[in-house]
This record gives structure tokens, sequence and C-alpha cells, in this order.
């Protein structure tokens, strides 16, 4: 590609464009017009009606009584929800991101899992919502198979795909597929002289795992999580669709809020949401955090 | 990288990678830890198959009672979503929207990341925290922000049904933001945008010349796959949609969910394999560079 420049006139290397230092910012203007008017703007409005309270008065109150109602087990519950999906997902994830990489398995099925976590990372909502009422819903297929085959009614367990341990394992649909994403280049990362140079010190293959790969991965694992708790604690579709949004969660709340102000109180409902945004700020920067903590190891 | 194995594990499995001759990799390596692998992988895939196939079955059962077997497989759900106006227009919709979303997208994105690039490099973390500002405020947040803006009289957009559709492909385009940056981002950073700039300035190209003749050709690639992921979003989106413009195709399948029994189950799977087409281009066109990490919305 370079020699083809090679036969261009002197004059053209580091010629700056008209009046570039001046107007250059202009060039990113469509950039920032477009987030603020459909970013802050919104955000902003959100941010000033939390302080607005029900008498007209400006303060603090609203923050108060996220504390108060309905309102701080929707949030518990949103962070059970995400916590213990984002859990069992990263470490199935990461296991199976682990399997296809290093367990020796046939070579077509990294591409596959890869594909099919694209694939599944991205089926969520509507469609997956009732995927699993087909599946495990009252007449679904393996609640019937059980029922019949075994004789084993799924439902006296207390086992309810509409109760919280049922949307857990809604959730994991997208979340372990999103974890084999994140984490597989961290996996892909660890390199064959960090196995030797252990095995030739006698290290186990456990003692590898417990003392190199493991540390090494840890930012990655960790900040992968993260990234899987915000997934599932922004999520609305899905649990707005199983259960028509009477499961006590943040994000139902406030989509209910905006249809008919359940709350009585519109400047709470923006604290809720204002809430929300600040479980997730956290959450992503604590996400950058590690993953650039990650890069140093991971680097090629 | 996966590395095959030098012996092949025992039991019929051991059996069946001998026969598709998959061993034999350089790297092979010692132990035989491949039975967890395969005990994962088999789990892995049990889980995401057995809903898809329960789906398949019940939308299969239109014949009968929910709880009554079929003497054989009943496609009338099927006929009958394909009768169904709404799922083709809904899908139409959908798919303009996402189209629209694209092109506004690559429009915004593909100058700024290259202006970022070539010009104002102390923007690049400004940039890059506005892109992922869709991550920190989720869809619901958005939306809700979005409404109460947009539908009182200083910003009345909402009033009229263009208006809604306008504001949904806003906040569509925010929503790509992330993946339409992180891609193009990645594209500019293979080629070299200095010298094809400078090559093209001493030719005599304005920059609007530039971008569209010699920048965009080369981003091609990157630009599709962005283009992809938005789709593959857009498409199925519930929550922005059903607040701002209820006539894509999620709030469709929504609405059919609780409508209908056994058209949900085929509609679902349709939408399924939507999104498998989307991922397929969406590898197609990725293959050769590396494994990027896709975040995906529309939860």
């Amino acid at each position: 590609m370079s020699s083809a420049e090679q036969t261009t006139p002197v004059t053209a290397p580091k010629r700056p464009a008209r009046t570039a230092s001046t107007w250059s910012w202009l060039g990113v203007l469509p950039f920032f017009l477009w987030a603020v008017m459909f970013i802050a703007l919104p955000a902003a409005f959100l941010f000033v009606g939390s302080f607005l309270l029900r008498d007209g008065s400006v303060g603090l109150q609203n923050y108060a009584d996220l504390t108060t109602g309905a309102i701080l087990p929707a949030f518990a519950n949103s962070i059970y929800l995400s916590f213990f999906s984002a859990l069992i997902g990263a470490i199935f994830g990461f296991l199976l991101a682990a399997a296809v990489i290093l367990g020796n398995l046939p070579r077509f099925m990294r591409s596959a899992l890869m594909t099919f976590s694209g694939v599944a990372s991205n089926f969520a909502g509507v469609p997956l919502a009732l995927a699993f009422v087909f599946t495990l819903g009252n007449l679904g297929l393996v609640t019937k198979m059980l029922a019949e085959t075994f004789g084993f009614n799924l439902r006296a367990t207390g086992f309810s795909l509409y109760s919280m341990e049922g949307l857990i394992l809604v959730y994991l649909y997208f979340q372990f597929p999103l974890m084999v994403l994140v984490i597989a280049p961290s996996i892909d990362g660890l390199r064959r002289e960090w196995r030797e140079a252990a095995e030739n010190l006698g290290a186990t293959p456990y003692q590898f795992w417990r003392k190199v790969a493991l540390p090494i991965l840890m930012p990655s694992i960790l900040g992968a999580g993260i990234l899987l708790f915000g997934n599932a604690f922004g999520a609305q579709a899905t649990a707005f669709q199983l259960s028509g949004g009477t499961i006590p969660l943040a994000t139902l709340m406030i989509s209910s809020q905006m249809s008919g102000d359940v709350l009585f109180n519109p400047g709470l409902g923006y604290a809720v949401a204002m809430g929300m945004v600040a479980i997730m700020a956290v959450s992503i920067v604590a996400y950058s955090v590690l993953q650039r903590r990650s890069e140093s190891w991971l680097r090629r | 990288m996966s590395g095959g194995g030098s012996a092949p594990p025992f039991g019929p499995l051991g059996v069946m990678r001998s026969w598709l001759r998959l061993s034999g990799s350089p790297r092979a390596r010692r132990g035989s830890g491949a039975w967890w692998a395969w005990l994962v992988v088999i789990l892995g895939i049990l889980y995401f198959f057995v809903p898809l196939a329960a789906t398949l079955e019940f939308s299969l059962r239109a014949c009968a009672p929910p709880n009554q077997p079929c003497t054989a497989p009943d496609f009338s759900a099927y006929a009958n979503t394909f009768d169904d106006p709404f799922f083709f227009s809904t899908l139409a919709f959908s798919f303009v929207v996402g189209l629209v979303t694209i092109v506004i997208s690559l429009l915004i994105i593909v100058p700024t990341a290259y202006w970022v690039r070539l010009r104002v490099p102390r923007l690049r973390p400004v940039v890059e925290f506005v892109t992922l500002l869709p991550f920190v405020i989720p869809p619901v947040v958005l939306v809700f922000g979005l409404i109460r803006i947009y539908s009182r009289p200083p910003l009345l957009v909402t009033a009229t049904n263009f208006g809604s559709v306008a504001l949904l492909v806003a906040a569509y385009v925010v929503l790509s933001f992330p993946y339409m940056y992180r891609a193009v981002d990645a594209g500019l950073a293979a080629m070299d945008v200095r010298v094809l700039t400078e090559a093209a300035q001493s030719m005599g190209a304005g920059w609007r010349k530039i971008l569209w003749s010699v920048i965009f050709p080369n981003l091609r690639t990157a630009a599709l796959s962005g283009a992809f992921l938005t789709l593959a979003i857009v498409v199925g989106e519930f929550t922005i949609g059903n607040f701002l413009a209820p006539y894509g195709f999620g709030p469709y399948i929504s609405l059919l969910g609780r409508d209908k029994i056994f058209e949900p189950a085929a509609v679902s799977l349709i939408s399924f394999g939507l999104t498998w087409l989307a991922m397929i281009f969406l590898a197609l066109v990725g293959r050769g560079r590396g494994s990027r990490v896709q975040v995906a919305g529309a939860r």
C-alpha cells in the first residue's frame, strides 16, 4: 500500500487541512449532537425530575423513599436475579469456553459454539420467554415428559417458571453464551509456555490452574461476570413477557410506572430509574477497570 | 487454537472421533481431560436445544387441545402465521426501521471514528465513553426519558405517528452506537488512515470524496458486521418499540403470545431462525479477522 504514494509529489506529507485546528472538532459534531439529544437530554430530564417532590419543592425525599413500599424488594429481586444468573452463567460459560478451547475436542466444535453463542446471546426477550413457556410451563414439553414418563410432578417440587429461580434459568440462556464470547479471547491468551514452564517445574494440572492460570484469568472472569450482571440487570422484555409485569423487578417497575403512574409520584419513578443507572454505572466502571488489568497480562 | 488430542478418550466418543479423523493436532497435550470437556459441552447442548425442540414440538401440536398428542405433525400454526398479514407487515416494519437505523448510524459513526483517529485523537476517550452510555442506561430507562421529554409541548414529537417512529429510529441508533463504533474503529485500525487520506488529498480529493471513495470501501467488512448486529438487535427489540411505536416484530410476538396458543411457538422459532441467519452472515463477513467481543441488547 505504501509504495503507491511514493510517486506522488513531495508536497503531500503532513499538509494540514484548511483551517484544521480551530474547526477540526466540527467533524464530530453530528455524533455529539445526536448523543445530547437522545441520551443526555432524556437522562438529564430523569435526573432533574428525581429531585422534584410531589409538592413542587426540590429535595432528596424521592431518594429516601426508594426504601419504602415495593421499591426496595424490587431492587433486591433485580440484584438477586442478576447476581445468580451472572454467577452461574459465568461459571458454566467459562467451563464451556475452556472445554472447546483446551479440552481436546474436535476442532469444528469451537466455531460451532462461537456462532451459536452469537445467536443465543442475541436470542432474548419475547421469543426466549415463549420458548421456555413451551419447555417448562404448565403445558411445556419437559413438564409433560417428566409427568408422563417418570410420574414426576415438577410443580409439586415448588419450581415455577414464573418465580425468581425460573427467571434465573431463562436468563442463563443469554448469559452464558455471552460469557463464552467474552472470555474466549482470554482463554486463548493463556500461553503454552506458561503451562510448559509449570510442568517443567513439576506442577500438576491442578497446581497449574490454581497457581498460574486462574490468577491470570481472574480479572477477566470477574470483569465478564460483572458484564453479565449488568446484562441481566437492564433486561426487561423477557421478564415482562413471562409475568405480564407482575414479578417485582426494577425494570418492570419502571415500565409500569411509564404506562400508568403506579407509584403515584412521578419524581419517585425518576429516582428508581436513576437508581438503576447508578448500579449499571458502577458495574460498567468495575468491568472496564478489570478489563484493563487483564489486558496487561493477556496482550499478545 | 483448540488442541486435538493425541489419544482419543475411551468409549463411543473415542470411536467417533477416530472415525471422524479429528485427532492428531500438532498441539497435542498430555492428560485425558477430555471427559469433563465432553460433559460440559453435552450439558450445554442440552440446555441450548431442549427449549428449541420443545418450541418446535409445541408448534406442531395445533391439531388438538394442548395436552393431547397429535397423531401427525400439524403445520397449521405455520400456515396461520403466514396467512396473518400482521406477521409480514410487522416484520417489514422492523426490517425497514433496522435498515434506516443502520444507515444513520453509519453516517454518524464512520466520519466520527475517522475524524477521531485522524484529527482529534484527544477526543477518543470522550467518544468511547459516549458510545458506552447505552450500556449504562438500560433501554427501559432510555425510553422512559425519551417519552417524558419528547411527548410534551416544547418538544412534542410523539403526537404524530411519523414522529414516534422517527424517535424510535433515533433510540435504535443510540443502541447501535457501541457495536457500530467498535466495528468501524477496528476496521480503521486495520488500515493506514493517514497515508490513505494524504494520498487522496494529494490527488485533489475533498473530504466527502475521501470518506466516500477511499475510507468507506475499505470499511465495508467492518461496517457490515456492525450492520448485521444492529439488525439482529432491532428486529426483535421489544422494550423501546413497545412504548414508542408498537408496530414492530417484537411487540407483535408479544401480543401473539397472549392471544394465541400455537402460533407464538411457530413465530418464536422463525424469529430464532432470523437471528441465526443474521449471525451466519456476521460470521461470514467477519471471517479472517480476530474474534471480537459482541455484547447484545434487546433483553
